[in-house]
């Protein structure tokens, strides 16, 4: 290949923290005008990468060289990058809720005529970036009242606004669902036709498979190998086999599925929206779950599975209208998520960012958190105690950390995981609610996670599985509920159940179960 | 290095604001000629003192919390006014006035607390009402007059223990205080050990808990002499017995119990607090709530001390406490915040106006000293936050870092994590402000923590030390 089909170039890139190699000697080539997939675990180095591409780290805070379109840059901001048109779009959208889709678009940049905002101007172009990317809303929308799917869309024609020559997504489509993925890979095939070249970032390697032309594996800092589709070695178990070193036999661990006597029984369950009035998350939803089973909710993002299992968990979520919940057939009320917490229910949420975790906390200070009369013999916490469940839960899930006195801040995607999963063992429970337990960690990880789940099963415990990603439900579950609008659409044993079969009864707004 | 630190226990940042207290100290007895360290003027601090820093105590619970008590003035003066007029007018006993007053501060609370917690106005806006309120309540019910106190409230806020037992040369009970807390101390290594011992954790060297507590035990010692020594009928006073008092009862509440536990859960990350079960109205409310009765309480010290209720009481105390709480190393965002570190952080401002004063320096310039004391306290974290780089404590204290961890993120941003190692308090205020800038989540629902990408710019470890790595 000559080099003026080279886009991008990064030579043996090195970047130190000190005592630390990020990234030693890391090569990437990137072509003009295709797809270009980065893969590797959490903490394998991509994040760092392409913070050194678009001038994070600046300039001399690292060795090895990056050549653009033929020239070397030094980017010594992302403002100098951006100029250079390398712009990223990272996977927390940057987007202010409260300002309108143009205002978005043109902050920081704004279009500016003699000292002042022309709007008008700015309003004219941002309706032609919102047509390149296929997005029909009034640029005066605001930011809060559009979807994830669409917020992608806008970061998207932000990024086109500051002509962008190297379009980096990080994690594009881990906050969209089916069609919305689908919809932005489209656009990315689409931009490609013209010439674009994009690098994308991503766990989901179904898309990559996808839509990627080629695949640099990054493992511990270093670069494993570059794949192509042209030579056609674009395939998951390939990809999968670089970036864990080893292949994986199978990505869901075996189970002999043993199910006990029915354990929660949730009937007629009707909750309303507590921001809508007269809008219903859920509506005469019924669902059992038995002892040692795994049941999953499938549905599209919005379905109202989190809805579902959070109303029911302690009505942390919505306004109870009606409905029943028995556990071990005796009917009982959880008006408190401490409530359902001594009735032995489990939430692990499906932000454990947002929802599952102090930031601030060690690890030690995590696990103990749901239940602290369990490390308070009389008035007072017992560090004793308190060190040794840490120690208890950092030995059986295995958490990679030296200290369990670290901030769980410190911890990888998979690890903090495991804690969120370790502060809920701790309760004690008999039915575990796990949301999106795999979101944004690796394949090594999930493995891990999906040992645990069946490990509590077997243990006779209830698990309630919510996901987007049908095959992991497919995997792991016994039985699958379908949701749909705040129904449950259907009721199938995994054995019987395909994507295709659950995929309809996800959309289908009518109760095939009933 | 490593063992100057276990000596010092964890927590770098309130370390090293205890040697800044104690540098400041220095310096004063140097530039006045030793007249900082003399038996009178430390009487004179702590009984100068003691109630903002019992406002400290509140108010660090407040803001570790989330919010703001703007009031805790107002409610001192309006509690004093009323216990005063009281134990004037009616002849009730000094106790049942002190009680009265405690319960005035109750009912205070409660109102604050309910409009916090279960109508959801801000602290910031319900305490700026509150002040207002409670001043004009205290102008109303004084008549803008100063009305005296009885003599045993005057003992509490500005007395002394009595002279008791053999000539010894001391105060007797400020020596019997002494020697309990030395007492204390060591009990308090030995047991360390023993429990160390029995859960098969490796207890420090010997010689580390032995300077540790030899340490404390010579402070002690010469805080003791200090008071102990002065003049016939004085001692350690009675207001800065309350004030230690409190400071250990408090520190247990928030370092040992679930209430405690739950203050910086919510503080830390509402959403996820409530999902663990955590009744955030509760712990706002218990928290206002706490913030009034203290506040009460310091009215009533200030009260004794100043002979008489006024109606300009506690006029900027609020300012104060906030103060004291933010060089003690707070977070603005919450979540982060400690009862010592207030006090430090409080005694820092007590010792510099003290120490200004003796130097002959005006209040004006004090005052500016002091703004700028603030805002370079907070400000030397924030920039070695946002820089990537260890504060100079954080440096000296800090190990060879580790081998890249595999699976850990902090293993690609060990620079950052190392600063956030060196100081776990007030620094993150920065960082956590740079998250609140950085990103925007597009989710209402979730009240939660403000996080960047890759959780990479904050690594605040457990606030109860050990953020070495």
């Amino acid at each position: 290949m000559t080099t003026s089909h080279i886009k991008l170039e990064m030579r043996s890139i090195t970047k130190e923290f000190p005592g630390v190699k990020a990234l030693d000697r890391v090569d990437l080539t990137v072509r003009a005008g295709e797809i270009h997939a980065i893969c590797g675990e959490n903490g394998a180095g991509k994040s760092t990468l392409m913070k050194v591409l678009s001038g994070v780290y600046p300039h001399g805070t690292y060795t090895g060289d990056i050549v653009l379109e033929g020239e070397t840059v030094e980017f010594k901001d992302l403002k100098a990058s951006e100029r250079a048109g390398v712009v990223i779009i990272h996977q927390e959208l940057a987007l202010i809720p409260e300002l309108s889709v143009m205002e978005n678009i043109y902050l920081g940049n704004e279009v500016v005529h003699r000292g002042l905002i022309d709007w008008d101007q700015a309003r004219l172009q941002t309706l032609d970036l919102l047509a390149r990317v296929g997005l029909d809303v009034d640029p005066r929308t605001p930011i809060k009242n559009l979807g994830v799917g669409q917020q992608q869309l806008v970061e998207i024609a932000k990024a086109l606004s500051k002509d962008v020559k190297l379009l980096i997504l990080d994690e594009p489509t881990s906050a969209l669902n089916e069609d919305d993925s689908e919809n932005l890979l489209d656009l990315l095939r689409g931009f490609r036709g013209k010439g674009m070249t994009s690098i994308m970032i991503s766990h989901k390697l179904n898309e990559i498979e996808a839509v990627a032309d080629a695949v640099t594996i990054i493992r511990d800092g270093q670069t494993i190998e570059r794949l192509s589709a042209a030579d056609g070695e674009l395939d998951e178990d390939r990809i999968i086999r670089g970036m864990v070193g080893r292949a994986l036999e199978s990505r869901y661990p075996h189970r002999d599925p043993n199910p006990g006597e029915v354990l929660l029984e949730v009937e007629d369950w009707n909750v309303e929206d507590p921001t809508i009035p007269g809008r219903m998350l859920a509506r005469g939803s019924s669902f059992t779950v038995r002892r040692g089973e795994i049941v999953g909710f499938a549905g599209v993002m919005g379905a109202g599975r989190t809805e579902l299992a959070r109303s029911v968990f302690g009505r942390s979520f919505g306004i109870y209208r009606s409905g029943t919940v028995r556990m071990h057939g005796k009917e009982i009320t959880m008006p408190t998520v401490e409530s359902a917490i001594k009735n032995g229910l489990a939430y692990v949420p499906e932000d454990r960012k947002t929802l599952g975790l102090n930031l601030l906390d060690s690890i030690r200070d995590t696990i103990v958190a749901a239940d602290l009369d369990r490390i308070t013999p009389r008035l007072l916490l017992d560090d004793n105690l308190e060190f040794q469940a840490a120690e208890k839960y950092r030995k059986s899930l295995r958490i990679k950390t030296p200290d369990v006195n670290r901030g769980v801040a410190t911890l990888s995607g998979g690890n903090q995981q495991k804690v969120v999963l370790g502060k809920w063992m701790f309760t004690e429970p008999e039915l575990l609610i796990l949301d999106e337990p795999t979101r944004g960690i690796d394949v090594g990880a999930k493995y891990e996670i999906y040992s645990l789940i069946n490990k509590l099963a077997d243990e006779g415990k209830g698990v309630l599985m919510i996901s987007s990603e049908l095959p992991e439900l497919l995997g792991m579950c016994d039985r699958i509920y379908t949701v749909c609008e705040g129904r449950i659409t259907g009721e199938v044993p995994a054995a019987e159940a395909d994507q295709e079969s659950l995929m309809r009864l996800m959309t289908t707004t009518t109760s095939s179960a009933a | 290095m490593k063992s100057l630190r276990g000596i010092f226990g964890g927590d770098i940042r309130q370390f090293s604001m205890l040697g800044a207290l104690v540098a400041l100290i220095l310096f004063f007895q140097v530039a006045t000629g030793g007249k900082v360290l003399t038996p009178s003027n430390m009487m004179n601090l702590i009984n100068g003192n003691s109630y903002v820093l019992i406002l400290a105590i509140g108010m660090v619970m407040v803001i570790v919390v989330g919010h703001i008590d703007l009031s805790v003035g107002s409610v001192a003066a309006v509690t004093g006014i009323i216990v005063a007029i009281a134990l004037r007018d009616w002849g009730i006993p000094w106790w049942v006035g002190l009680l009265l007053g405690l319960a005035v501060g109750t009912v205070i609370g409660m109102w604050q607390g309910w409009w916090v917690a279960y109508v959801g106005i801000p602290g910031f806006i319900t305490t700026l009402a509150g002040m207002m309120i409670f001043r004009g309540l205290n102008q109303y019910i004084g008549k803008s007059n100063s009305v005296p106190v009885p003599e045993e409230f005057q003992t509490m806020g500005g007395g002394y223990l009595p002279e008791i037992g053999p000539a010894t040369g001391f105060n007797n009970p400020t020596l019997l205080l002494g020697i309990l807390a030395a007492a204390y101390v060591i009990w308090s290594e030995v047991s360390k050990r023993r429990r160390a011992a029995r859960v098969g954790f490796e207890p420090d060297p010997i010689y580390v808990a032995v300077i540790r507590a030899g340490l404390l035990v010579a402070v002690i010692a010469y805080v003791t002499y200090l008071f102990g020594t002065g003049r016939e009928g004085t001692s350690f006073p009675i207001a800065g017995v309350i004030l230690v008092a409190l400071i250990v009862i408090y520190h247990i509440v928030t370092q040992r119990t679930k209430l405690g536990r739950h203050v910086y859960a919510v503080g830390g990350n509402r959403a996820a607090a409530a999902l663990s079960g955590v009744s955030t109205r509760r712990t706002y409310f218990f928290v206002m709530a706490n913030m009034s009765v203290l506040a009460a309480f310091a009215g009533m010290m200030f009260i004794g001390r100043a002979r008489a209720s006024g109606p300009f009481d506690g006029t900027l105390w609020e300012l104060d406490a906030i103060a004291a709480v933010f060089i003690g190393g707070a977070a603005v965002t919450g979540g982060i915040g400690t009862v010592t570190g207030s006090i430090i952080g409080g005694l820092v401002m007590a010792t510099l106006n003290n120490g200004l004063q003796l130097m002959g320096v005006g209040s004006d310039a004090t005052q500016i000293i002091k703004g700028l004391v603030l805002l370079a306290a907070v400000a030397f974290d924030v920039y070695n936050k946002t820089q990537g780089r260890p504060s100079i404590i954080g440096l000296l204290f800090r190990r060879p870092p580790r081998p890249p961890g595999k699976d850990s993120d902090g293993a690609q941003e060990p620079a950052l994590a190392v600063a956030g190692g060196g100081s776990a308090a007030a620094s993150t205020i920065g960082a956590v402000q740079d998250q609140t800038t950085a990103t925007h989540t597009a989710e209402p629902g979730a009240a939660g923590h403000p996080e960047s990408p890759e959780t990479s710019h904050s690594q605040p470890s457990a606030r109860e030390g050990n953020e070495e790595r």
